[in-house]
């Protein structure tokens, strides 16, 4: 089965729904690698790019969602979450504007760049802000259905894409229903919670797993916030032991959002797997996550030394 | 201009510069010093320049107006209940918790206001976005904002400043409210943003340098704006605290409130003006 990387899976969805003339999108030189030029291709009166200069690129959407447009803005992650991120805050989600933060490049496996292109805090950054909802898809099909969803959500989306081709891991006739998990593989002895391309290794790490005898349940979290609460509470309730896996720092991510929940409504034991606070590297995308411990294999590895 | 015109102004100007003094008096916080320095402009955007209706403040076609320096929202309150969006009772509710006078004005809570402001620089960015969603819709509405000269030394201004002109946004007037303070002191002590007239035209926009207390040259600025193929600045030397004798000049009343003794004084030569100015009026009739 072919590859896709889920920017280009955005790139692709704005041009099959972007025939909505309410629909601008911005970029900040990065059109190629954000897959933007997609659309440019097919609406190119309706595509602005902003130059390298991303704290603008957000206030620019903001001022042209105040007049009623639907606004795509994109660039790397870690120059959208980060280097923009108070002009997200300030002039986005406090005055809750219809603009969509559509970021790619996020995680380790931007592979050769290195950390300084690699953004590894901007689900919890995010996530933070009031009037912000927060989607991180696995694969195609879901990231065109969570960019379909967040144009028609009026209010402040950031969307957090990839540079990696991944396999698929929902089929054509998937449901995309925005703050709503989905069990992508039934279990009972745990359950991996993951997000992003983390689910296609948690699912490889459920297999490893079933080996040996342990028969993991494998949810995908494509929304982060809002996070789906009854679903992590009955994952607890019916598996015990709760193991997520995110492509992003340990703290405040992925983790830290089921953590609160759990901490809240069903105490139970989680084990959360991610980058542990440190800054990435260059590399090729298979060798960093084997560096960061985030392959199937050493997902599966530390699952069991969380069971035992 | 007119002068019975200019007077009206004049007169809207000094009813405008009591409220802020009484705002923030009665929030006993705020920014007095910029509002009474930008208070002519917006007098003369609002009563003699800008198509918008109190009755309908989301008008589609309307201009629009950022003020990008959002900390002189004592101004913008002041000259948008005069105008007749919210009640002029309002205002001394500035700055309390339950009203809809926030500190730095948001655009969901206040009629009238279309961008929320406060973190520098940023206003005139979003005034950039606005003024390209007219140029995508083919609309004639125009766009203005002001900016603080102490705000210019924001990097995001001439991102901004660099977008605008990259577009022709030549349906967007961006006033400099160049009192030559910030609150640090002199803006040429603490970060020097000279020579301002020379960055902007650097920046490819047409720049008109004017008194910014002087209607006539205000509204002339406004005119020549609608001629140019470039987004306008507005570089107005004007007085920091204009208006109120202790204040002017003074960079110490940046951020500043005054007690009873220093707001009734203010508020004694304010009447004291506008008792003049309508003097004036019953002669000129």
């Amino acid at each position: 089965m072919g590859k896709v990387a889920t920017r280009e899976a955005y790139g692709s969805a704005l041009a099959q729904y972007g025939a909505d003339e309410r629909v601008i999108v911005l970029d900040a030189d990065l059109s190629k690698s954000t897959k933007t030029d997609t659309f440019k291709k097919v609406y190119p009166e309706r595509h602005f790019n902003m130059g390298i200069a991303e704290a603008d690129m957000m206030c620019i959407a903001a001022g042209l969602a105040s007049t009623g447009k639907i606004v795509f803005a994109s660039t790397f992650a870690i120059f959208a979450a980060e280097r923009a991120c108070e002009q997200i805050r300030n002039s986005i989600c406090y005055p809750k504007l219809n603009v969509k933060i559509c970021a790619t490049h996020a995680g380790l496996t931007v592979g050769e760049d290195g950390a300084s292109h690699q953004c590894i805090e901007d689900l919890a950054i995010m996530r933070a802000l009031p009037n912000m909802t927060v989607i991180s898809p696995c694969d195609e099909i879901e990231t065109n259905l969570a960019i379909k969803a967040a144009m028609e959500l009026d209010g402040p989306v950031y969307v957090r894409l990839g540079r990696l081709g991944v396999e698929a891991v929902h089929g054509e006739d998937f449901k995309f229903e925005l703050g709503k998990g989905v069990v992508v593989k039934e279990g009972t002895d745990l359950t991996l919670v993951a997000t992003g391309l983390m689910v296609q290794e948690s699912l490889k790490a459920a297999a490893i797993l079933a080996d040996k005898g342990i028969n993991a349940r494998v949810v995908d979290i494509h929304t982060i916030k809002p996070i789906d609460k009854d679903l992590l509470v009955k994952c607890a309730k019916e598996t015990g032991l709760i193991v997520t896996v995110e492509e992003h720092n340990i703290a405040g991510g992925l983790g830290g959002a089921v953590c609160e929940v759990l901490a809240e409504n069903y105490p139970c034991k989680v084990k959360m797997i991610g980058v542990e606070e440190k800054f990435g590297k260059s590399g090729v995308p298979a060798a960093l996550l084997e560096k960061y411990g985030l392959t199937a294999q050493q997902i599966a590895d530390k699952v069991i030394a969380a069971k035992n | 201009m007119d002068k019975l015109k200019m007077l009206d102004l004049q007169k809207k100007a000094t009813i405008i510069r009591k409220h802020i003094i009484d705002e923030v008096f009665s929030a006993n916080s705020g920014h007095p010093g910029g509002s009474l320095s930008c208070a002519d402009i917006l007098t003369t955007l609002y009563f003699d320049e800008m198509r918008v209706d109190p009755k309908n403040p989301k008008d589609p076609n309307r201009d629009r107006f950022v003020l990008s320096k959002g900390h002189c929202a004592p101004a913008l309150y002041a000259t948008l209940a005069l105008k007749g969006f919210f009640p002029e009772s309002d205002l001394n509710t500035f700055r309390k918790v339950d009203s809809y006078l926030e500190g730095h004005p948001n655009m969901d809570y206040v009629p009238g206001v279309d961008m929320s402001t406060g973190s520098l620089g940023q206003g005139i960015a979003t005034a950039v976005g606005m003024a390209l969603a007219a140029k995508i819709d083919k609309k004639d509405y125009r766009v203005y904002s002001i900016l603080g000269d102490g705000e210019i030394e924001e990097g995001l201004v001439w991102e901004a400043a660099m977008a605008a002109a990259h577009y022709k946004l030549n349906n967007l007037v961006a006033f400099v409210d160049y009192n030559g303070l910030q609150i640090d002191g002199n803006i040429t002590d603490v970060m020097n943003p000279e020579p301002i007239a020379d960055k902007f035209v650097a920046f490819g926009w047409n720049v008109i340098a004017i008194n910014g207390h002087n209607y006539a040259e205000i509204k002339d600025a406004l005119e020549a704006a609608k001629k140019s193929d470039k987004p306008t600045c507005v570089v107005a030397r004007d007085i920091k605290g204009k208006g109120v004798s202790f204040m002017e000049g003074d960079y110490g009343w940046h951020g500043k409130a005054p007690n009873q003794e220093q707001r009734d004084q203010a508020i004694s030569e304010l009447d004291a003006k506008l008792a003049e100015i309508e003097a004036e009026i019953a002669k000129e009739a």
